[in-house]
């Protein structure tokens, strides 16, 4: 089953290598992975997709939180927002390509970041589901190039990835 | 005050009285330094026995064990010894030369990416950038190495680091947002646990390493309820080894009475120990009747890694086991007693006797002459399993192995550590004659510094425990395990150390060797030669369960067991 989880780490270095390296010798399976600074200096956040049944999640959770610079892991059963962004060249041969694509576009209320004369650089913010929609039907046109971020997430409503009852929340 | 010297001085704060290691270019400022440092360093000769030294050293007295090195090569040599300590939970802190910070990253003369390569076997690692983190450093690794489950933790201090000059405060607070380990087990799940307990009719009492230095407590609480006792490789000594309480090690090479205990119990208390393979053999089949299993243990990772817990208590073993004694009731177990006696009398640790010296009975020997009063350590192999089956150690920190990781080489710089620690013990490094060639170059560390360890050689001409699994697991296809034809004289070798050296060849000659070991005034290497194809039973062959126990040889199959 597939999990998206948050873990909020100390800014230091090498804690994202501390992070993958302990996915890698556990077998646990890492799908994406997005990392990004937080308001707080010094607190970094990463939404990791997983998959892997309860058992492994639970160990997922409980390893990650050995780390003695990981603060918090939370994963988001509850209720959640999660975006993934991307960026998708496509090859446009003519005029007539150009308005299909521009339907798609339009459809997935994605936007043109560059246009050239051969190509597009299309870009769409939304759920994964709906990124991995976007490439397909962009896919009979020529795809030149994708990059995805990988999905990043946060929880609805009131709910944050708290680290003290004093500090702020993130 | 330079970097160099900050480091000393932050250490000695932490209370080190000794180091294990070896100098290099990468590392030279700090052993200047050391010139007049009160704190002791012992030169080893070769950074894996220094590491293996540091921990035995914590093993056998609970304190955090030290060992220094050189940057690249003298680093990686820490390696095999920072993940022996890693598995078995042992508080080391390493430190490290690195080539100065602008050479970092440019493959420069011996420079390896040290916190790169030992971050899967350290509990934590740090690359010191600036020279004022110094003692935040030092604190920080000593706090993180000795709390929560113990572990190594590595320092790497770039040369240039060492030389700055250091501006900063040794009044430094622990600030660690992401580590803050339970300890305190929670109320209502100790409560659960003993009203499970109190139904029980057939319940053990598991206890691995964890619970070391709960000894007292588990004593008491053992005590109290009557429960039987069983207790790993790494739990060795946790609980008195001649308590009629007391069932045995289980597993693997465990006893009968133990396996089948843990194969028929309805409740299994687990305290501080991991669930090994090699002590639940096939996870699916361990403990089959057991309606209940509660886990004690400080890391909640390992609360239903393997097994599944129906009791799950975070703390720690000292901590947890008090709060229990305090609700803890005599159980009524008679009859389950009287079914663990049938098992223990009739199924007792035993060995077929032959004409010729026998491992066992060397063991046996120097167990009896001692009363069991010595800290025992080992190498790995069978002669470990036999230690662990026939030197019962009846005092906490006395049995020093190498359970987790089971690394070759480790009793002589082990046995080493444990006799830096606790001079006035009795320190045997029982050991095989593969394992010992390891590291047998620590011997010069022995007599540099006039340490009175006895070695005790179980040589058999073999890798033995290779050889046996090729004997009953590969057709006696015994490839590459024969060392008979190329071993030294061992006696000699000491003797070339200008160590005592003793060789017993012959079975009449057993009592006279065990007395020039324990008589002789410093420290002995002595060659018992034994048995060459002897095998450690009982054993459950790796995979299977407490059901596929076997109890000797096949060949050697006397009579049908029920």
């Amino acid at each position: 089953m597939r999990h998206v989880i948050s873990v909020l780490v100390q800014d230091h270095p090498r804690v994202l290598n501390r992070i993958t390296s302990l996915f890698a010798r556990r077998g646990f399976n890492l799908e994406s992975l997005a990392v990004g600074t937080t308001h707080v200096p010094g607190l970094s956040r990463i939404s990791l997709v997983v998959s892997g049944d309860d058992h492994t999640l639970e160990q997922v959770e409980k390893q990650l939180n050995r780390l003695i610079e990981v603060l918090k892991v939370t994963d988001h059963s509850e209720p959640h927002v999660e975006r993934e962004l991307v960026l998708a060249k496509v090859h446009v041969a003519g005029v007539e390509e150009r308005l299909a694509v521009k339907d798609i576009q339009e459809a997935f209320r994605a936007r043109v970041v560059d246009v050239a004369q051969k190509s597009l650089i299309l870009e769409l913010t939304g759920d994964s589901k709906k990124i991995d929609s976007f490439i397909e039907a962009l896919r009979p046109y020529g795809i030149l190039e994708v990059m995805r971020t990988g999905a990043v997430a946060m929880s609805r409503g009131e709910r944050t990835l708290k680290v003290r009852e004093k500090r702020e929340a993130v | 005050m330079k970097g160099a010297e900050a480091l000393l001085k932050a250490l000695e704060r932490e209370g080190v009285e000794v180091i294990f290691g070896h100098p290099g270019g990468a590392i030279m400022p700090v052993y200047d330094a050391l010139y007049d440092s009160p704190i002791r360093h012992i030169l080893v000769r070769h950074e894996q026995g220094g590491i293996h030294a540091a921990t035995g050293y914590a093993r056998a007295s609970g304190r955090v064990g030290v060992v220094m090195a050189t940057s690249g090569p003298g680093a990686l040599n820490l390696v095999t010894g920072l993940a022996d300590a890693f598995m078995d939970s042992t508080p080391v802190v390493a430190i490290t030369g690195n080539v100065p910070r602008a050479l970092i990253g440019t493959d420069a003369f011996q420079e390896a990416d040290v916190t790169g390569v030992t971050m899967p076997i350290t509990k934590h690692n740090y690359l010191v950038q600036e020279v004022n983190d110094i003692p935040r450093v030092v604190r920080e690794a000593f706090h993180i190495a000795s709390t929560g489950r113990p572990g190594p933790v590595l320092i790497d201090l770039p040369k240039d680091v060492q030389l700055s000059e250091f501006t900063g405060t040794f009044q430094v607070e622990l600030d660690l947002p992401g580590y803050k380990p339970t300890t305190k087990g929670h109320p209502k799940q100790i409560e659960r646990a003993l009203d499970a307990l109190e139904k029980a009719e057939r319940p053990v009492l598991m206890v691995g390493g964890g619970a070391q230095h709960a000894h007292g407590e588990l004593l008491a609480f053992a005590e109290k309820t009557g429960i039987p006792v069983i207790t790993t490789l790494m739990g060795l000594g946790a609980f008195p080894g001649n308590h009629p309480l007391w069932l045995g090690m289980p597993g693997m090479h465990g006893t009968v009475a133990a396996n089948r205990a843990i194969h028929h119990a309805d409740l299994i208390l687990a305290i501080g120990l991991r669930f090994d393979d090699r002590v639940t053999g096939k996870v699916s089949r361990f403990a089959p009747h057991a309606h209940t299993i509660i886990h004690v243990d400080i890391d909640p990772a390992e609360i239903g890694k393997l097994v599944r817990t129906h009791v799950p208590i975070v703390g720690d073993a000292r901590s947890v086991l008090r709060e229990m004694l305090k609700g803890a009731k005599p159980l009524k177990l008679a009859s389950w007693w009287r079914q663990l006696e049938e098992w223990r009398t009739r199924h007792p640790l035993r060995w077929k006797p032959r004409p010729h010296l026998q491992s066992q009975e060397v063991i046996r020997a120097f167990a009896e002459a001692t009363g069991g009063h010595a800290i025992v350590t080992t190498g790995v192999g069978q002669h470990q399993m036999f230690a662990a089956q026939f030197f019962p150690v009846t005092r906490a920190r006395s049995f020093i192995t190498s359970g987790g990781l089971g690394t070759m080489g480790v009793g002589l710089p082990f046995a080493i550590g444990a006799k830096v620690a606790r001079p006035e013990e009795l320190v045997i490094d029982f050991d095989g004659d593969g394992s010992f060639q390891m590291t047998l170059q620590e011997l010069a560390t022995v007599v540099k510094y006039k340490l009175d360890v006895k070695v005790v050689i179980l040589n058999n001409g073999y890798l033995g425990m290779v050889r046996q699994w090729q004997d009953l697991f590969h057709a006696k296809r015994y490839s590459e395990v024969y060392l008979a034809d190329s071993n030294p004289d061992f006696a000699r070798l000491a003797e070339a150390y200008g160590i005592k050296g003793v060789r017993v060849e012959r079975k009449e000659d057993l009592m006279k060797g065990v007395e020039a070991v324990l008589n002789a005034d410093g420290p002995v290497v002595a060659e018992f030669k034994v048995y060459h194809e002897e095998g450690v039973f009982p054993m459950i062959p790796a995979g299977g369960a407490a059901e596929d126990m076997i109890l000797e040889h096949p060949e050697e199959r006397e009579e049908v067991e029920a």
